[in-house]
């Protein structure tokens, strides 16, 4: 597998490390209830098809990522900064 | 018809032309007492202890594809009880003493071998953890014993002793851990099942679940509607997509898991051995092919294949641990799809759903768990009740923080255990 | 038989190679196989299940039957193919799986109890009495199984690996491969041409055809030529491409020596390439398949094309009085080639009552051959067309069943073939795998001329989408006929006919399990183990599938086939994971006292990556503990010094850096004063403890994190997240510093004497109470100072830039020696964190939260930090919980391990009754008794009490008291000193 990450150009997937869904940015505050917290933490949509994923360039740029991949055919679609997300406090 | 040596005399003589069908293939009927939603090795066994145990035969296991098409047939065939948390520990020591009545139990030859397994340690810690982990098991009634590096030069000369990256500094045995021919035990449940009047309906895919007023009433499927009150989900590696067909969202993330086997070889490693350091484990089956796996390849995905990087590393691992397999060819590889729950152990739980049940997030743990499962599940079916020994398999313990069974110390990271 | 006018092996000069002890002649370019046949060797092994006697099948890497072991001893290689092994002078190869010798077998008595032996015979019988399956069944069955035998010893062989890069990577370098090259290399497309064989050519090797007015051999000759004078094109033989991975990965296995004589085992055996193409040509031919009649699999039969191979390329005639049956027309060549070479052609039975064969030798049409004879090598064959049946003598029979694309590699990203009956065989569906497409042979085009223009068509198609205009050139003009095939799988008959050959599946047991049910192509794979031997089915599959399609009265498009999954031929785990041999498995990383520590013959222990020394004897020392109960009561008494550099470190700056800190750790960091230090607890987002350690404030903007060894990689993975994550408005920057700090502690009484009499500048007291940090000056060198304790003395640890640890450990050490202690290492360390109470990755094993350690009142209420939602489940602050204590041992000369789990003293040791475990165990010299730290149900309520630590493994039950974890100066007096 490869992917572009958008500091460093393509490269193999060894340079990744792999966390899990990109529902993880998406941190409730810590007045939120437990039941939302437990959402956040364990529930996954699991998508048999297009997702978008946590990729970290961990022997690369030490960036974040978030890739678009699809986990049937694994395609990916689109790579970007977690910072270019639009979806953390800027 | 019963299985024995004389019978297969008898068909032999005859020239093997009158053996009957494993089971039956039976058209659905339009209403079941319970509906078992996936003919895989766990739904098998459920259906298979539903009748037996619980006395409810009217029932229907549905399979998109073919019986035992999931992980049941893709997997390295280890069985084995060394569990170190209560939770798990007393379930799959149940599972074990399943395993070691089955082919009476069944009339099915799944060739459980009881070869013992060996986890090796690498350090003082680890070696720690594995006394800890071989007490657990001893206060739960299971055998384990540590094994000093003397007692592993006899029993595995062909590990790297000398000049490893890890010394080995010694082994959990257990030996009543093995193997077991992973379709056959499919089969074996299935055929039992189907005798008992189970009906196994193949190609019969679920794509919707009725429900009425919060409960279940029955299923839509690719051949027409089935009715019954209760509905049970066991669909490990699609367990997400199903349940999403009634609306629940699962603490389950898919990975895929790739193992590996090699051209039939004379016997050269008689019991299972597993590498503290590097996620390997091994085993010989009788057909002479090594068996053997890692890690999983650490994303989500669906496509029961994996890429070269973890490919690698498992084969660095076998010639890390045991450089004597330099020359052993591998003949096939393959990718099964894990359910990864959040602490790495598994669900057998009721749903928001009346009567919807659902068996899940076995992680690559499933295949040694068939027996137990399916025995817990069919009592959770039959009585509203959780079997004692998988009654901390819950939803619930995600939530609350109680009853957390997090093996690996890895925490709520899905890929990490 | 060899025939000097054929082949284009040079037959001047022969080489000696052994066959099961005996030597035989060869030449240059021979492989096992065609030498055998060269030398009238027909019987080459035995069959998996039946042992049935085997000889040579094919001519390719598919072969089913003859495999063989190479060398002898240390560096046998099992189940080669004799049909890919090349000969060289004083090769040994062995026949396989049969005892006492290949002649006589006494396993071939299966083949007598075959009818006991169907399908699946073994799931339904060895079931009484139950314990015999481990003790007698078997042990028995597993020696019967098997083919070839690994020596026990290391494979010691040198292996290698790369990465290669192009835009084209053209796999398989017959006409389609060779013409594809041509093409997009002369457009200037970075090209790599792979083929798995010794020499280029692919079927062209084997046949007779004319391209453009040569000599096929000579066309491929002229391709190569101009190939090699190309720089933008590498080629690589004898490399077999045996995965197809994602985003245009490919898996390549080349083997580089094999073929040659290599006795040091010096020469690199095999190179394992991992290609990244940005498009892929998949031209890997076809392979020939057989039909089942009776008695199908003695020595001698083969396939048709092979016989024609083996003649045209090696100068072999596979038999003295040649057959060929067949249901098409390619196998015409193999009987107008032969007849050309003067080999006597006993019969042609062609299936089809119209086959256009035309020759001076006995043709038999619309005819079938239906049985055969010959104990170990074929004698007769029994055929059977509208005049009646027939015996034939002959020695060798090709079998011509048609041809089968080798699609396998198309199909390994999950794609499923398509059923095309023009051919009567099974093509991949168009982009099955992105960026690759499927020429010549591989997709179904049986004759050169169609395969030069599919390699036409899609050259032109891939160089205009990366924008290269080139003139659509005419393919070259090859001349051979069209390809015509009339299906035929199976022979009526009552005789075993076999399907797939080394794992001795015959068409009745096809039958057998549709009768049981097993209907569908898994079910029928898996019971009847069709297409599960060595080959994966490549001759044998398409046959089996179209008689379970019968059997079952399906098509053959409804049944399907099974899975094509890597490799698509065996690759050794040698080959792939020879690089994790020995210390290669893992990067070893040393500090910069490793030396030292090994010239005062310290033990050293692996702690992750880092090597650390355990302790260090001492003349008169008998054994470990002696020496660290030295070690552990010289710094109680004095001092002593330790390599601590593996801590993780990691350096923040910026004006947020406390903020952040605040928010990786639970309790606050911005509060903490320039030049003091801090004790921090790390707890992932579940609320579990992560990490612990100190961070020290260097000024205003800038802190130091220290990481537990262990947890160093993941820290900095964690905070990179949190970071870019959740806090990217935080001003701040970090970096690991791990590598270029070399740290020391310097730990009892008389550290400070120590630290004093090294530092430029001696130290204020005042100016370093406990928990203070700032920079020193030693012998002109900036370095760091901490006043930090991990033993509970007075301590101090202190950090300097790498290139002066050793020197600067040498220094500490002589002044510790002159100050009455030394050095000190793991075990010493680990007794005294012990004493004090400190935890360490075996407390904090993922499972422990701050509850369960005394903790809590380090989780600030104030604040969002990570993990602080989570750690207010209940379930994480249930005071049932096992929580943190301590053990005392006393009176026993027993050793208290970590491990053993505790009871109550008058429960009995059962799972139910568990209250908990010990996590560390030591001998304290301080205390005199061993002691420990253990997870205890409501541990902390429970000082003073008595229990039971029961280690099974040591087969002891150990009264202990329960105590303060802190058994060591609970007050902190000497830490504070």
């Amino acid at each position: 597998m490869r992917i572009l990450c958008p500091n460093c150009g393509e490269r193999d997937i060894r340079e990744f490390y792999y966390r899990g869904s990109a529902q993880d940015l998406h941190r409730p505050n810590l007045e939120d209830s437990l039941s939302d917290w437990h959402e956040f933490l364990h529930l996954r949509d699991n998508t048999a098809g297009e997702i978008r994923d946590l990729w970290y360039h961990e022997k690369g740029c030490n960036s974040w990522l978030v890739v678009t991949r699809n986990t049937v055919t694994h395609e990916i679609i689109k790579t970007e900064l977690v910072k270019n997300t639009g979806e953390v406090r800027a | 018809m019963r299985f024995s040596a004389l019978r297969i005399f008898k068909e032999g003589l005859t020239g093997n032309m009158n053996w009957e069908p494993h089971w039956r293939n039976p058209s659905p009927k339009s209403k079941y007492d319970v509906i078992i939603v996936g003919g895989g090795g766990h739904g098998l066994s459920t259906a298979y202890y539903l009748a037996k145990n619980h006395g409810i035969r009217n029932v229907a296991v549905l399979e998109k594809g073919h019986l035992g098409s999931g992980n049941i047939g893709r997997n390295t065939t280890i069985v084995r009880s060394n569990y170190l948390l209560p939770g798990n520990s007393e379930f799959y020591s149940h599972s074990l003493k399943l395993w070691e009545g089955l082919e009476a139990d069944l009339n099915y030859n799944v060739m459980m071998s009881q070869r013992g397994l060996i986890m090796l340690c690498h350090s003082d810690g680890q070696r720690d953890a594995f006394v800890r982990r071989a007490n657990a098991m001893r206060s739960r009634g299971d055998d384990a014993q540590m094994l000093s590096v003397q007692d592993l030069r006899k029993l595995l000369p062909y590990l790297n002793y000398n000049s490893a990256r890890f010394p080995i500094y010694g082994g959990l045995l257990q030996k009543r851990a093995g193997t077991a021919r992973h379709d056959a035990v499919a089969w074996g449940y299935a055929r039992a099942a189907d005798q008992r009047g189970v009906d196994l309906i193949q190609n019969c895919e679920v794509t919707g679940f009725n429900i009425n007023s919060g409960r279940i009433t029955g299923v839509e499927t690719t051949r027409g509607i089935i009715e019954a009150n209760k509905v049970a989900i066991v669909v490990a590696g699609r367990s997400s997509q199903v349940a999403q067909l009634a609306g629940i969202r699962l603490p389950i993330e898919s990975h895929i898991l790739q193992a590996f086997v090699t051209e039939g070889l004379k016997p050269i490693i008689n019991n299972v051995v597993s590498f503290g350091m590097g996620h390997f484990y091994i085993s010989q089956s009788d057909k002479g092919g090594l068996v053997f796996g890692g890690d999983l390849d650490g994303y989500a995905s669906y496509a029961q294949r994996g890429n070269l990087p973890l490919l690698e590393h498992v084969f660095e691992a076998g010639m890390a641990l045991m450089p004597m397999i330099g020359k052993a060819k591998v003949l096939r590889s393959w990718g099964g799809i894990m359910d990864m729950s959040p602490d790495g152990s598994p669900i057998i739980d009721k749903t928001s759903v009346g009567g919807l049940f659902i068996n899940c997030g076995w992680c690559y743990g499933g295949f040694k768990a068939v027996p137990a499962s399916g025995y817990a599940y069919a009592h959770l079916i039959a009585t509203d009740n959780h079997f004692h020994t998988a009654k901390n398999f819950r939803f619930e313990r995600f939530q609350t923080g109680y009853h957390l069974m997090d093996e690996e110390g890895t925490g709520s990271q899905h890929n990490l255990h | 038989m060899r025939i000097a006018s054929q082949g284009i092996l040079n037959q001047d000069k022969e080489i000696t190679f052994y066959f099961d002890s005996k030597p035989y002649k060869g030449f240059l370019g021979d492989t096992v196989a065609s030498a055998l046949l060269a030398n009238d060797v027909y019987l080459v092994g035995r069959s998996f299940k039946y042992h049935r006697p085997r000889g040579i099948l094919g001519i390719g890497s598919e072969e089913p039957n003859a495999l063989i072991s190479v060398h002898k001893g240390r560096r046998v290689e099992p189940n080669v193919r004799a049909t890919v092994q090349e000969i060289y002078q004083g090769l040994i190869v062995t026949s396989q799986n049969s005892w006492p010798n290949l002649k006589f077998d006494a396993l071939a008595t299966n083949d007598i109890a075959a009818r006991f032996l169907s399908a699946g015979f073994y799931y339904k019988t060895f079931m009484w009495p139950p314990r015999f399956w481990e003790a007698l069944y078997e042990p028995i069955i597993r020696r019967a199984a098997g083919l070839g035998r690994l020596d026990s010893k290391t494979d010691d062989d040198n292996y290698d690996q790369n990465f290669l890069f192009c835009d084209l990577l053209i796999i398989g370098g017959g006409p389609s491969g060779l013409l594809s090259a041509l093409l997009t290399a002369r457009a200037g497309l970075d090209v790599i041409l792979v083929d798995e064989n010794a020499i280029f050519g692919g079927q062209l090797r084997f046949e007779n055809t004319i391209i453009d007015g040569d000599h096929c051999k000579d066309w491929v000759d002229s391709c190569l030529v101009e190939l090699k004078s190309l720089d933008n094109v590498r080629m690589i033989s004898r490399a077999t491409v045996f995965g197809v991975y994602d985003q245009g990965t490919f898996g390549v296995l080349e083997r580089l020596s094999h073929h040659v004589q290599n006795s040091e085992n010096d020469a690199v055996l095999d190179r394992y390439h991992r290609i990244v193409a940005s498009s892929s040509i998949l031209a890997s031919g076809s392979i020939e398949r057989h039909i089942a009649f009776g008695n199908n699999d003695r020595p001698g039969i083969m396939m048709a094309s092979a016989v024609r191979g083996y003649l045209n390329h090696y100068g072999v005639s596979a038999g003295k009085s040649v057959s060929i049956f067949g249901n098409n027309d390619d196998a015409f060549n193999t009987a107008y080639d032969l007849n050309n070479a003067g080999v006597e052609i006993a019969a042609y039975i062609d299936s089809r009552s119209d086959a256009g064969i035309q020759g001076d030798f006995p043709i038999f049409r619309g005819a079938e051959v239906y049985d055969t004879g010959g104990r170990l090598a074929l004698e007769h064959i029994c055929i059977r067309d509208e005049k009646g049946e027939r015996r034939i003598q002959t020695d060798c029979l090709g079998v011509a069943g048609g041809w089968n694309p080798s699609i396998h590699l198309s199909c390994h990203t999950n794609s499923k073939p398509e059923w095309n009956s023009e051919i009567a065989a099974f093509t991949s569906k168009e982009n099955s795998v992105p960026g690759m497409k499927v020429v010549g042979s591989a997709n179904g085009h049986f004759t050169t001329s169609a395969c030069f223009k599919s390699v036409l068509e899609v050259v032109n198609e891939l160089l205009n989408s990366k924008g290269i205009k080139i003139k659509s050139k005419s393919p070259p003009k090859a001349s051979d006929a069209d390809y015509n095939i009339s299906p035929l799988w199976a022979v009526e008959g009552h005789k075993r006919a076999w399907l797939d050959f080394q794992n001795d599946v015959t068409t009745k047991d096809i039958k057998q399990s549709v009768a049981e049910n097993f209907s569908s192509v898994e079910h029928m794979k898996r019971y009847t183990t069709q297409g599960m031997a060595t080959d994966q089915g490549k001759g044998s599959n398409v046959i089996s599938i179209a008689l379970l399609a019968d059997a079952s009265g399906e098509s053959i498009e409804s049944t399907g086939t099974t899975t094509f999954r890597p490799p698509y031929t065996p690759i050794s785990i040698g080959a792939i994971g020879s690089s994790g041999r020995d210390k290669g498995f893992a990067p070893e990383r040393f500090t910069t006292t490793h030396s030292t520590s090994i010239a005062l013959a310290a033990p050293m222990i692996e702690a992750g990556l880092w090597y650390r020394p355990s302790y260090y004897p001492k003349i008169g020392e008998n054994d470990w503990l002696q020496s660290c109960n030295r070690e552990v009561l010289s710094v109680r008494k004095n001092v002593g010094i330790c390599d601590v550099s593996t801590l993780g470190k990691i350096e923040l700056q910026g004006k947020d850096a406390g903020k952040f800190l605040d928010f990786v750790y639970t309790n606050s960091f911005s509060s903490l004063a320039v030049g003091r230090v801090r004790y921090g607890l790390m707890l992932r987002e579940d609320g579990f403890v992560m990490d612990d350690g100190t961070s020290a404030r260097l000024s205003e903007n800038s802190y130091l994190m220290t990481t537990t060894t262990a947890a160093a990689g993941s820290v900095m993975r964690h905070l990179d997240f949190v970071h870019q994550a959740y806090r990217p408005d935080l001003d701040v920057r970090f970096v690991s510093v791990t590598e270029q700090w070399a740290q020391f502690a310097v730990s009892g009484p008389r550290s400070r004497d120590v630290i004093s009499s090294i530092l430029d500048e001696p130290l204020n007291k005042k100016d370093w109470s406990f928990m203070a940090c700032g920079e020193v000056k030693v012998m002109g060198v900036k370095a760091r100072l901490f006043r930090i304790s991990f033993s509970g003395e007075l301590g101090f640890e202190l950090a300097i830039p790498s290139r002066y640890g050793a020197s600067l450990f040498n220094v500490l050490k002589l002044e510790a020696d002159q100050h009455g202690g030394g050095i000190y290492g793991m075990e010493a360390m680990n007794v005294m964190r012990l004493e004090k109470g400190f935890i360490t990755h075996a407390e904090i094993d993922g499972r422990a939260t701050a509850y369960d350690v005394g903790m809590q009142r380090m989780l600030s209420q104030k604040k969002d930090f990570i993990g602080n939602k989570m750690a207010q489940r209940p379930g994480l602050l249930d005071p049932n919980r096992e929580r943190l204590v301590g053990l005392k041992m006393k009176g026993s000369t027993s050793s208290l391990k970590a491990g053993s789990q505790l009871f109550n003293i008058y429960d009995e040791p059962l799972a139910d009754n568990n209250q908990g475990f010990i996590s560390s165990a030591a001998f304290s010299p301080v205390e005199n008794c061993y002691v420990g730290l253990a997870f205890f149900r409501r541990g902390p309520e429970r000082w003073g009490e008595r229990i039971n630590a029961v280690n099974f493994m040591a087969d002891t039950q150990l009264e202990c008291e329960v105590c303060n974890p802190v058994f060591y100066d609970p007050d902190g007096n000497k830490m504070h000193a």
